[in-house]
């Protein structure tokens, strides 16, 4: 790498100034503040601020129905992630292969990423939907179980995770499409001429060669599921029926915008924070070194 | 590129500042008194004709009305701004926040602010339940504003093809009944009901003159337990358990998403907030007749009185003398007769005096919209009991949560009915313990 040299020793921090005070300010201060405020019983107009040490998290830890969402959170993180990155590598695979319209396909299937998880759920909400939706309907006539969601824990659930896989769907398949072409073709071309066939050859060549892809779209796609599917949640199931999709972050929300516990939700944006910071560890330390190029 | 920027920038500054300039002088002169609100669409263009009203009724005070988001963002809204000390004279706040803000410490009791300012106001009009759901010690604390309260609905078409006559049902034994027949006459839902906490739990109690929760559900000090796990509360959710598995009963989800149900023309009979009037008549309209009545009665319980739901306006802390006089005239035109008439009949939110209910009656409204009289006349035929006064609950979001979620469990056959409600009063009662612990 190229070393630049400032001939004035105070310009280079002068110049990342900016984004360092931004990072304190959007960042550190609410996370610190989070930090502060887990610790107290807080009334919401803030004429009262009773501390309470580790009462909050002792209440969220002690409370079966938070286990419970902890639980969900990690089930559909998982599910989430796992059925995502096995859809995008095979039609990734696939979308490799030298077809006519090739662009056009790659294009479609990179579509979904473009639309917000908030849509997202009101599209799939109108497919799912027990008395407008189209599959009910048509499953109508294939079965007389009623695919209600609204009490039913188990369709709310495929339906959250088939709507977060759809919506991540084009990101993945576009890292894995980067990935696959970066592997040289002269290692497949070698691995033919030995006498390996395509599966052969996409499992003990093309699949490892792809695991630090694998690896990055884990780590992001399970951020994502944990985090970023609130609008898909707050949009489609409120968390219902019962608890069933009450996952950490919507329960935090739920918490602290809805029910205006301050402070019980200060406590789980912590362990969120906790949980996130956990990943990017992760990601940073085995990232770089353990997985095999 | 280079020299078209500058130009139109140019232009714009000089038609902003001839703008500024034409603009009428005396607006200038005027209080400004700010007042969040969380109606929308057609409820929100509503709102905004009463300040409308209002500014051109007088040339000293100037209401803006300004939509904040749903009840929960515009409170926190309302929050923020106080804690940043840029709050709004007055904020709309719905049911489920009056403990919250009772406790809140930031605000001025309406009751207070009429009296500081000598405007008077004849309380003892206000319709019963209104005035006691947000009075404190017989003092109103919120300037009543929109309150409904759940009736029944039904699906004439649907009843004409079950064979049933043209009658709604009165009591939950022909509530099962007819449901039974409407199914089998190819209705998809018998019965469902919109705000199931709200509806089937908290207004039942009410109607039936049975307690909700302790210190009189919280109007005595604030409330530590709820006694939703009695007889009547278990009889209720078995009812509807076993509607939800022969079929009659169809649970369509939490807040008011059931009323598409309805509203598509799905469900015989329906309970919900008398404020759908307005949105049934709109999307009913050329597809289907129906028909309104009071909520049904349980066999073998007494009578009580349905409750309200909705929102009241709160005054902020902290108003400087004039804007707080400001706020106490606009009161005194919310509460004119000619205003609350008006308003009830274009939302379908209840009259809040009883001058209001005469003159709509005198002026031919109910004859015309028959609908907008049955949750009136329900109100009125109650009895108003400290059972049936309302409910005054801290964190009542999360209680409805609790409770919500367990009739969700039971209605799937997942629990008993008493083993839900018992479990539902185990969590609410966590969740008051920690409201008690931060306002004892």
């Amino acid at each position: 790498m190229k070393r630049t040299v400032f001939r004035n020793r105070w310009l280079p921090y002068l110049l990342v100034a900016p984004q360092i005070v931004i990072t304190l300010v959007f960042f550190y201060w609410p996370a610190l503040d989070s930090v502060r405020l887990s610790l107290y019983r807080a009334s919401p107009f803030g004429d009262r601020l009773i501390f309470v040490g580790w009462g909050n998290f002792a209440r969220l830890f002690g409370d079966a129905a938070y286990l419970r969402s902890a639980l969900t959170s990690v089930l559909f993180a998982f599910l989430v992630t796992v059925i995502g990155l096995v859809l995008a590598l095979v039609l990734a695979a696939l979308a490799n292969a030298r077809i006519r319209g090739l662009a056009v396909y790659r294009s479609l299937l990179l579509w979904p990423y473009g639309i917000a998880p908030a849509i997202a759920g009101i599209l799939w909400l109108f497919i799912f939907h027990p008395s407008y939706g189209v599959l009910p309907y048509v499953l109508s006539f294939a079965t007389a179980y009623q695919f209600n969601w609204f009490l039913k824990g188990w369709v709310a659930m495929t339906l959250l995770v088939v709507a977060a896989v759809w919506k991540q769907f084009g990101y993945n398949l576009a890292f894995y499409l980067a990935g696959l072409q970066a592997i040289e073709a002269s290692v497949l071309e070698a691995a033919s001429v030995d006498g390996a066939g395509p599966v052969r050859r996409f499992l003990a060549i093309t699949f490892p060669l792809l695991s630090p892809v694998t690896f990055f779209l884990f780590t992001l796609n399970m951020t994502f599921a944990f985090f970023e599917t609130f609008g898909l949640v707050h949009s489609v199931t409120q968390g219902g029926p019962g608890d069933a999709t009450s996952i950490l972050v919507y329960k935090a929300w739920k918490d602290g915008f809805e029910n205006l516990q301050l402070g019980l939700s200060a406590a789980q944006s912590v362990v969120l924070m906790a949980v996130v910071i956990g990943l990017t560890a992760l990601q940073f330390r085995f990232a770089e070194k353990k997985v095999t190029y | 590129m280079r020299s078209w920027m500058p130009r139109t920038l140019l232009t714009t500054v000089f038609v902003g500042a001839a703008l500024v300039v034409a603009l009428p002088g005396p607006a200038l002169a005027r209080t400004e008194i700010t007042w969040w609100h969380a109606l929308q669409a057609t409820l929100g263009e509503r709102v905004g004709e009463i300040a409308a009203k209002f500014n051109a009724s007088q040339s000293e005070y100037e209401v803006k009305a300004i939509f904040k988001g749903s009840y929960p963002e515009t409170l926190n809204a309302a929050i923020a701004a106080y804690r940043a000390k840029q709050a709004p004279h007055v904020v709309q706040v719905y049911e489920v926040g009056t403990q919250t803000m009772l406790s809140s410490g930031a605000i001025v009791p309406v009751f207070q602010l009429m009296k500081d300012h000598n405007v008077a106001i004849d309380w003892n009009d206000l319709i019963g339940p209104v005035k006691t759901y947000y009075s404190s010690g017989g003092n109103l604390y919120s300037m009543a504003f929109n309150s409904s309260t759940p009736i029944l609905y039904y699906n004439k078409d649907l009843f004409k093809k079950a064979g049933l006559p043209d009658k709604a049902p009165a009591t939950w034994d022909e509530v099962e009944a007819m449901a039974k027949k409407l199914v089998a006459g190819g209705a998809k839902c018998g019965y469902s009901s919109a705000w199931p906490s709200w509806v089937i739990m908290e207004n039942m109690h009410a109607y039936h003159d049975q307690p909700f929760a302790d210190h009189a559900n919280g109007f005595d000090g604030l409330a530590t337990t709820l006694k939703i796990n009695g007889p009547f509360g278990v009889k209720m959710l078995e009812l509807l358990q076993r509607g939800a598995k022969e079929g009659w009963f169809t649970y369509n989800g939490r807040l008011n998403k059931a009323e598409a149900n309805m509203g598509g023309g799905e469900c015989g009979i329906f309970t919900t907030s008398s404020a759908y009037i307005g949105n049934l008549t709109k999307t009913a309209e050329g597809k289907f007749a129906w028909g309104t009545a009071p909520l049904p009665h349980m066999a073998g319980f007494p009578h009580g009185n349905s409750i309200i739901g909705g929102a009241t306006l709160w005054v902020i802390k902290g108003a400087k003398p004039e804007e707080a006089k400001g706020v106490a005239q606009f009161f005194k035109y919310l509460a004119s007769t000619e205003n609350q008439a008006w308003w009830a009949t274009v939302t379908g939110y209840l009259p809040l005096t009883q001058a209001a209910v005469k003159a709509m009656e005198a002026s031919g409204v109910y004859t015309k919209n028959p609908h907008l009289k049955t949750a009136v006349a329900q109100m009125n035929a109650g009895k108003t009991t400290p059972n049936s006064q309302g409910l005054r609950l801290g964190n009542y979001g999360s209680i409805r949560d609790a409770i919500e979620e367990q009739m969700e469990n039971v209605f799937a056959g997942k629990k008993t009915a008493k083993q839900g409600l018992d479990d539902a009063v185990a969590k609410s009662g966590d969740i008051l313990k920690e409201f008690a612990a931060l306002y004892k």
